[in-house]
Order: structure tokens, then sequence, then C-alpha cells
């Protein structure tokens, strides 16, 4: 059960961290007015998802002493 | 020990899980894991959505919040480090119960209304900043937001949704400090990476990651906020709990003072990284939408803008972490002014207030004031536990005076305390010192009149017995 909760808790935080960050990097390599391949709209909804299921993950995986 | 000798221990334990007039027995320590966690959960906090675009308005420069916010930091952490976890993992008291025991029952129940009211505020402005992620869930226009200028409610709407935010928070800490310590535990590392990316994205939106040049304010902007005002905020933000020493009612459950490490988790990621990040936030709204940086934009909206629901959710979480321990803090400090009250009604008398100064966006939008003068007015306390924990021996004074004596009235400290407040609260109002200048020199002048006081009070009590 830990372990499943471990892979789901990394997955939600990559899933929180990695879309803003690809963004950020296709829009500044793109150059001013460039539209980035990842939309905004699909970072939000990865970044929602991922929320989700951080919540679900941690208490399974964070033990607090 | 008999069986029947356990059961009364157990019993009694059971009546006071919290050790709130008692030291803190060995089974009931936490390992370093709480710390940290609740460390980095509360300080990466709703009021940072504020305090980052605060100091955008107060016109601070790039290096003043890049240098100037690592060293305050790291002055803070050596702060909680050295004076607050060492006489925590000594004393292993609630800040009260030593309190009383150096400034008797009748002064403590005056701090305990200080602090008390200090800390509901302060929660208050926690559900401030809540509340502004709940507008966007509904139509636009449905709850109006405050902005930096506003002082009274804005609308039915928006005090209803300060109420719900506020009884949620009310409830879970009614549960303690476990409950608390868990809810900051989980949620630190997905929020802060929250704030991480809201950063990031308003990045990608600006097309740089020059983060100095996005941080230096335009020509003529009006610098309200100097480089020694941005270390100073940032190493007395907490000066009551860590100066202050309200700190010792959590560090107590430390095995190790090392344990005083875990607030460099709040320092450098919320009080750090967290601040830029959302400064970065009201500066994409200046640039590209026109927004007067004077009038601002709530952080509800910006996050929404940058990276949707879950920003609001962390908006949400993240105004929560932080007033759970405060409203925990509040609920003890009433619960030590008011003999017989439980834990439970002292903690639903501290969320009802909090609740009623979240209401009023004053509290948060006046944030970088407010905590100079928050720390100003209960770190001079931590002056006079310091002397008596460190000095008391070497320079001839009584340690827990009040314990010793019986007295439950403390004139000496009194004295120590009020002076120098009353005096840093003239120069804030008068000569108009920026309030987070003001901690240091009040709780070092409360210490050294305390030490004065003392000497001259028992100079002449053996005068009188001569």
């Amino acid at each position: 059960m830990k372990a499943a909760a471990t892979s789901v808790g990394l997955l939600a935080l990559g899933g929180t961290i990695v879309p803003p960050a690809v963004f950020m990097l296709q829009s500044i390599s793109g150059g001013p007015g460039s539209t980035p391949a990842l939309s905004l709209d699909v970072v939000k909804t990865v970044m929602f998802v991922s929320t989700i299921a951080w919540f679900v993950a941690a208490p399974f995986w964070m033990k607090v002493e | 020990m008999s069986s029947l000798e356990r059961d009364i221990e157990e019993l009694e334990e059971a009546a006071s899980s919290e050790y709130e007039r008692r030291r803190v027995p060995e089974k009931a320590l936490k390992g370093p894991s709480a710390f940290w966690g609740m460390y980095a959960g509360e300080h990466t906090a709703g009021t940072e959505f504020m305090i980052g675009p605060l100091f955008v308005k107060w016109g601070a420069d790039a290096f003043s919040l890049i240098v100037g916010l690592l060293i305050g930091n790291l002055l803070a952490v050596l702060t909680w480090r050295y004076l607050t976890a060492t006489i925590a993992c000594e004393q292993r008291l609630t800040l009260y119960y030593k309190m009383e025991k150096i400034a008797g029952r009748g002064l403590v129940t005056l701090y305990n209304l200080a602090n008390g009211l200090l800390f509901c505020f302060l929660a208050g402005s926690m559900i401030t900043v809540s509340a502004t992620a709940v507008g966007p869930f509904f139509p636009p226009g449905t709850i109006e937001m405050p902005t930096f200028q506003s002082t009274m409610p804005t609308g039915p709407a928006w005090i209803i949704s300060c109420i719900a935010i506020g009884v949620a928070m009310t409830l879970v800490a009614l549960k303690g400090y476990g409950v608390v310590a868990q809810v900051g535990h989980y949620a630190a590392p997905w929020m802060f990476l929250v704030f991480v990316a809201c950063a990031l994205v308003t990045l990608g939106r600006l097309g740089t990651a020059d983060v100095w040049a996005l941080l230096t304010p335009p020509a003529g902007t009006p610098k309200t906020i100097s480089f020694l005002g941005i270390v100073f905020f940032s190493w007395f933000c907490n000066a009551a709990m860590h100066i202050g020493m309200a700190d010792l009612s959590v560090l107590r459950f430390a095995k190790k003072p090392s344990a005083g490490w875990a607030s460099a988790s709040g320092m450098f990621l919320g009080h750090y990284v967290a601040w830029i990040c959302a400064a970065l936030l009201l500066i994409y709204w200046v640039r590209q939408h026109g927004v007067d940086p004077q009038v601002g934009k709530d952080p509800g909206t910006m996050v929404n803008d940058a990276v949707g629901w879950a920003g609001l959710i962390c908006v949400i979480i993240a105004g929560w972490t932080t007033a759970n321990p405060t409203i925990y803090r509040a609920g003890l400090a009433f619960q030590g002014m008011i003999p017989g009250i439980s834990r439970t009604g002292a903690t639903l008398l501290a969320g009802g207030l909090c609740i009623a100064a979240g209401i009023f966006p004053a509290f948060a939008m006046n944030l970088l004031d407010f905590v100079g003068i928050y720390g100003t007015i209960l770190a001079p306390i931590g002056g006079i536990i310091v002397v008596d924990h460190f000095l008391a021996d070497a320079v001839g004074i009584p340690r827990d005076p009040a314990e010793r004596s019986g007295s439950a009235f403390n004139m000496v400290v009194l004295v120590a305390w009020l002076v120098p407040v009353a005096v840093a609260m003239w120069l804030y109002k008068t000569q108009g010192v920026f309030a987070s200048f003001l901690p240091l020199p009040c709780a070092i002048a409360c210490g050294l009149l305390y030490i004065v006081l003392s000497k001259l009070a028992a100079r002449d009590a053996i005068a009188v017995r001569a």
C-alpha cells in the first residue's frame, strides 16, 4: 500500500511542477508572442488532477512521528 | 507503580493530553519530522500571497528582496535554534505556564489577553486571504474582492465566505497539536510547489526568466521600504514566535534543541521563495493588465488566473495550515487567562474572534505594519524569559520569582515590559519608525530593565527586613 501511495504521491508532485516548468520553457524559447505547445488550460487541468491525487496519497505515504 | 497508580496517571494524562500545566514527559516527545513539516506548512501560508505583492506596493528593489530576505531569514532561523528551541527543550513548558512562574498568574492574564487578541488578528488575516480564493468558484461579481485599500467587508457574500472558512479552520484547531501538525505535514510539499508553479507560469507569460529584472521596480516608483527594512521584516515578522518565545508551546515537544533548525523549512521555502513567487504574480498583473500596485489584486484572482483550481485550493489550504496553529496558540492563551475554561471552549472563543477579524480586510492589507507591531508588543516578554533562563544566576536575581514568592502579580515584569513597548509605540506613531525595527531593541531593553528592577526590588526587600 505504501509503495503504491509513494508512486502516486511522487507522480502527483511531478504533475504539480513539471507542466508549469514546460509551459515556461516553451513560452520563453518561442520568443515574444509565441504560443507554447502545452497550453495553460492543460497545465491547469493536470495540476488540479495532481492535487487530488496528492491528498489521496499523502496520508498513506507520509508518516508524522 | 501499582495498577491503580498507573490508571490514575493515565486518566490524568487523558484529561490533559496537551500538558498545558506540566512538563512534557519523555514519551510524548516528537521527532524532527513533525517540526520540519509543521514549520514548512505554517510559514508557506496564505499570507505569503499577500506579503509578496505588498513588497511590490512598497517599491522594494531586487537586491533587497533577493539578498535582504536571505539574511533576515537566516537570522530568524538562528534565533529559533539558539534561543527558542534551547529554552523549550530545557523547560518543556508552554510560554504561558513559564510566564506564570516568572510574572504571576495575574500578569499572565494581562499578557494572555494581548497575546490571544494579536494571534486572533493574525489568524484573521489568514482567513481574509483564504476567502479571496472562494470568489473565482462563483460567477464574476458574486463576491466583491478586497484590494490593498479595503478596510471594511465588501458585502454579505464576502462575510459568508470568511465565516465558512473560519469555522472549518477552528474545527481542525480543536483537534489539538497532533492534527495541526498532520495537516501542515501533508500539505507542505505540494503547497510549496504550487507557489513555484505560479512563478513559472508567470515567467512564461512574461516571456523571461530574468527574475532580477522583473523584481526591479520601474524608475520613479516610490520606495517606502529599504534594504534594512526587508532584513528586519523577515527576521522579526515572527518575532512573537521566536524571540518572544510563543513557540515554547510547540518546541517543548521536541526531543532535541536541534529541532529549531526545522524553522529553516518555513523561512527559506515560505518567507523566501514563496514571497518572491507571490511578488511575481502582482508584477505580471501590473505589467500586463495595468493594475496599479498601490491598489493591488486579490490573491485568489491572481492565483486562479495563473494555475487554476489547484492554486485556489492552495490559497485556502495555505491559510488553513497557518491559521490552525495560530488559533491553537490563541486558544492556549485564552485557556491561561480564563480559569476553568476547557481547551475546546478556549479554542472556540479564539476561532470566533479570528473569524470576526478576518471579515475586515484592514488587517491583511496592512500586514507589513501589523506583524511589526505584533512583534513589538509580544517579543519583550521573550527578553525576560531569556534573562530568567540564561542570566538570572549570573546577575544574582531569582529564577521563576513569582513561583518562589507566591506572588500573583510581579510588578517588575509589568514595568519592564510596558515601558519599552510604550516608547516603541510612540516612535512608531509619531516618528514614523518602521514597525519591524522595534521588536529587537524592545526585547533587549525589556530584559535589561527586568534585571535592574529585580535587583532594586531585592535590595528594597532586604532593607525592609533589616
